[in-house]
């Protein structure tokens, strides 16, 4: 009992020690967030001037809005065309032939991100798309459509096509055979297809860093190229927004996940 | 049936696509390109109020390099950008910029003569000059104890890993070849190799070499000597009384941002009124002292503080012997593969 | 119900933003372009990466890549194991699981460029870590712009996707199996090499790739920490396609950085077959 304890407690410091590396580093962002100085390290009072800077600059709200808005709109379509195409998968009988497309699909996740970038960036300068806004998108569908395939197919594996045919032969019309039969044995896969397409899509830099121009910018590209201009508390205010957002969000999915299925969204990501 | 859904699921994203990218106001566009924190950062709101039809969609670079590929691929319809002499240069003479109406810009009056048909375009057809300034050495007084007088003070031993060099490599070539006694335009392979081998003794002493950082590190009193452009050294001195900035004896590089029309613009009106509009003498007077640098604006000039306006070291007078000491940057093709490459050979020395 | 048809707007998507692009590369790479405008074949640009300057970039970035992995599997391996152990316990009494891997996992969610800023104001000379140190009496730490800071930028960036594929296979291990092997007389050390490091070694590999290509090529860390004192493979190819001379050397550079991506996955999927072969007998 008393080894027990032991290790219990070799365990909780070693925790607490992982802990304070991940969020030592947010938490000063926070507490000088507050400052009323421009300093990272000296304490000049109490003072929210710089989360009424961050909401009066224009251009990053503009970002943060690019941000959002792409990573929606790439989440719905991203999910869409995976489901479409994960059940469009499990049609081809040859196995060679499901094989390629595999290998096709998965091409966006294996070969770097930043090779991605690039040859998108090349296709668009040679077809002459002004890189923008449309180009973004198009690139951020690109790498959200392979994690919702692959986070639908397994749940395909395992559904039973027999009651898909049996709802037809009782005289359902297909789509609603569909709705009514696969939709719902599928749909966890969906969400969590859709769930990391969005958070792949708000991270996102080094695709959208190559594949973005005319002034529209997504909040990372928008931070690295300010950041670097110098230390500046906005990004403090920035982060204790974000991080609370963050927080928030992933407690609500994590609520609802857990009292449903037992295991967390996240852990596809794994 | 599936074959129909297939289909409709396809026309229904391009229209959602469509519909987001072709969701614009109705104002008039106006793609302005500028180098980052490079404009008093409610100039262009201001312009904006003035001009209700026009909506101006402002981007930045960190190199007029990148200003460069993202014009001469024609992809990006940019209508004002401002860049400087050597890259004008090279823009001019690859036909990248529109021949400017100066009729539109009654406030070209403004300009310093002395700024006017300058080597990078001698018939004064493309550019409205914008700022201007030099490169030079930022010290601390408190850890420096030698003068700065020369280049080779960046050489010294002393000071090793206190010395920061801009991450530019055109810049850092010439202050080599200055060292070395050389001109900074020179496309002598022995004087370049010279240079590049200065430049690779002299890595051991360097802490870092960036961009903006320098700012906030020499405020910070983190190193002694920094390569700064002039314009950065006096926002740096204004926040730190320690720091002082000097052109060294061997002479240094006078560079001027200018405003121009790419051939990519769509409005050269509205992009004609913008630089009007930023050779305004209040408008220049509240870029010249929102950045720091010096304006090519007399107006804007005499608007100024006192000992702004007046100091040597920001207005020195371009006399013949500073412009004989001086040099500005001319374009050579052949030149800037050679320099790319020395830059990364010295980078991973 | 499984229409082929159903795939064909994700296989064209896939053909005109997936593999044109990559022909495009390929194009790029294995050609030059004179100043007339025409196009021809040439291995130069190949060439020009086997001189000494690149190999040694390419070393470089292989360095570091393999000290954050390194790091990543040496912090992330034991936090992910006493989590799996907490959870297996909390799962088999029939409770829920600790949540413990949702707060090791949440700073992944923020902004990768404010965790990076995060690092930066804490790394800076006067940073908060040299407050804290000289407070402490202690001597200042000069990290920033060395190695050690980019290092520390990578793990901090990516020990999340080391953590959750390990955490994913320990969650799952049987304890039967376990129970067995201390049945038949081994020592908690001698499970754990002979049991449960074996079975949860595809989560390493998983995790080793997530790691080891993204920190090979996000220059942006190096960027932000490295104070151009050297260059990532990563940074090499973003300048050579931010200069439109360079794009053809850029492009043969991500054909190799290709090349290595698919080789390690390959070694790293062998790997993962004959370990698991071996867990036959």
């Amino acid at each position: 009992m008393k080894k027990h304890f032991f290790k219990n407690f070799i365990e909780n410091i070693y925790l607490f020690l992982m802990f304070l590396f991940l969020y030592f580093p947010i938490v000063i962002l926070m507490i000088f967030s507050f400052n009323n100085i421009k300093s990272t390290s000296n304490w000049g009072g109490f003072s929210t001037r710089w989360y009424v800077q961050m909401f009066s600059d224009d251009a990053l709200l503009g970002a943060f809005g690019t941000t959002i808005t792409i990573a929606i709109i790439a989440a719905l379509v991203s999910c869409v065309i995976g489901t479409a195409a994960a059940i469009g998968i499990q049609g081809f009988r040859s196995k060679k032939l499901k094989g390629l497309i595999n290998a096709v699909t998965n091409l966006p996740m294996v070969s770097s991100e930043l090779v991605m970038g690039v040859s998108m960036m090349m296709l668009f300068l040679t077809v002459n798309i002004p890189l923008g806004y449309f180009t973004l998108l198009l690139a951020h569908i690109t790498f959200c459509v392979p994690y919702v395939i692959v986070s639908v197919l397994p749940k395909l594996v395992q559904l039973d096509s027999g009651l898909y045919e049996a709802a037809l032969d009782l005289g359902a019309k297909p789509f609603y055979a569909f709705r009514k039969v696969v939709l719902p044995e599928i749909k966890p896969g969906i969400i969590s297809g859709m769930l990391i397409a969005f958070t792949l899509s708000i991270d996102d830099f080094v695709i959208s860093f190559f594949t973005t121009g005319n002034g529209v910018n997504n909040l990372s590209i928008y931070i690295y190229s300010s950041v670097r201009r110098g230390v500046n508390p906005m990004y403090n205010a920035l982060s204790t927004v974000m991080f609370i957002l963050v927080a928030i969000l992933l407690f609500v999915i994590n609520k609802r996940s857990s009292s449903k299925t037992g295991d967390s969204p996240i852990g596809v990501l794994g | 049936m599936k074959k129909i859904l297939s289909l409709i699921l396809c026309i229904a994203f391009i229209c959602t696509i469509a519909i987001f990218a072709g969701g614009c106001s109705s104002k008039t566009k106006l793609f302005v390109y500028n180098v980052g924190d490079y404009i008093h950062p409610d100039v262009v709101g201001m312009f904006e109020q003035e001009n209700p039809d026009i909506k101006v969609v402002y981007e930045m670079f960190d190199s007029v390099e990148e200003m460069y590929m993202k014009v001469s691929n024609a992809t990006s319809p940019y209508d004002v950008v401002i860049p400087s002499d050597y890259m004008l240069e090279q823009m001019i003479d690859e036909g990248l910029l529109n021949k400017i109406n100066y009729d539109n810009i009654p406030n070209y009056a403004n300009i310093d003569p002395n700024m006017r048909n300058l080597d990078f375009d001698p018939t004064n057809e493309y550019t409205v000059p914008y700022m201007w300034g030099t490169i030079g050495i930022l010290y601390n007084k408190t850890m420096v104890d030698d003068e700065v007088t020369d280049w080779d003070i960046l050489w010294n031993e002393k000071y090793k890993g206190n010395i920061f060099m801009l991450n530019q490599e055109r810049d850092m070539v010439s202050v080599a070849l200055k060292k070395c006694g050389y001109s900074m335009n020179s496309d002598n392979e022995a004087e370049l190799a010279e240079a590049e081998a200065a430049l690779k003794e002299q890595s051991a002493l360097v802490k870092a070499y960036c961009g903006d950082e320098i700012k906030d590190n020499m405020i910070n009193g983190n190193a002694a000597l920094a390569v700064v452009w002039s314009g950065d050294a006096y926002f740096c001195i204004e926040q730190n009384p320690d720091l002082a900035y000097a052109i060294p004896s061997e002479g240094s590089n006078l560079w001027f941002d200018c405003m121009a029309i790419p051939t990519t613009s769509t409005h050269q009106a509205e992009a004609e009124k913008f630089i009007d509009f930023m050779s305004r003498p209040d408008i220049a007077k509240l870029n010249a002292e929102y950045i720091g640098y010096s304006t090519a604006n007399t107006a804007a000039r005499d608007l100024l503080d006192e000992n702004v306006k007046n100091d040597a070291l920001r207005y020195p007078e371009l006399n013949e012997d500073f412009m004989n000491k001086m040099e500005i940057f001319a374009y050579n093709k052949s030149r800037n593969a050679k320099l790319t490459d020395i830059w990364t050979r010295v980078l991973n020395s | 119900m499984f229409k082929k048809t159903l795939s064909y707007p994700h296989l064209v998507w896939m053909v005109l933003f997936v593999i044109a692009p990559m022909f495009l590369i390929f194009l790029y790479a294995f050609t030059v372009t004179d100043d007339g405008g025409t196009l021809s074949f040439t291995l130069e640009n190949f060439a020009k990466f086997f001189e000494p300057m690149y190999i040694k970039i390419l070393f470089n970035s292989v360095w570091i890549a393999f000290l954050s992995v390194v790091f990543c599997i040496i912090l992330g391996y034991p936090a992910a194991k006493i989590i799996a152990d907490r959870d297996r316990r909390r799962i088999a009494m029939g409770k829920k699981a600790t949540g413990l891997l949702m707060l090791f996992v949440m700073p992944m969610w923020m902004n990768v460029m404010l965790r990076l800023y995060a690092w930066l104001t804490i790394l800076q000379p006067d940073g908060v870590l040299n407050s804290f140190l000289s407070l402490l009496g202690l001597p200042k730490l000069d990290i920033m712009y060395t190695q050690t800071a980019v290092v520390l930028g990578t793990v901090y960036d990516f020990i999340p996707f080391m953590i959750m594929p390990i955490y994913s296979v320990l969650i799952k291990i049987d304890d039967s199996v376990i129970e067995a092997a201390q049945d038949l007389g081994a020592n908690k050390m001698r499970v754990f090499w002979k049991v449960i490091l074996p079975l949860s070694l595809p989560g390493v590999v998983s995790g080793i790739t997530m790691v080891f290509l993204p920190a090979l090529t996000s220059f942006y860390i190096s960027d932000f920490f490295s104070g151009g004192q050297f260059m990532l493979i990563g940074n090499l190819i973003e300048k050579n396609f931010k200069n439109p001379v360079g794009r053809n050397f850029g492009s043969a550079l991500s054909i190799i950085l290709m090349i290595f991506a698919f080789l390690s996955m390959h070694v790293m999927k062998i790997f993962n077959k004959s370990n698991r072969q071996m867990d036959m007998y």
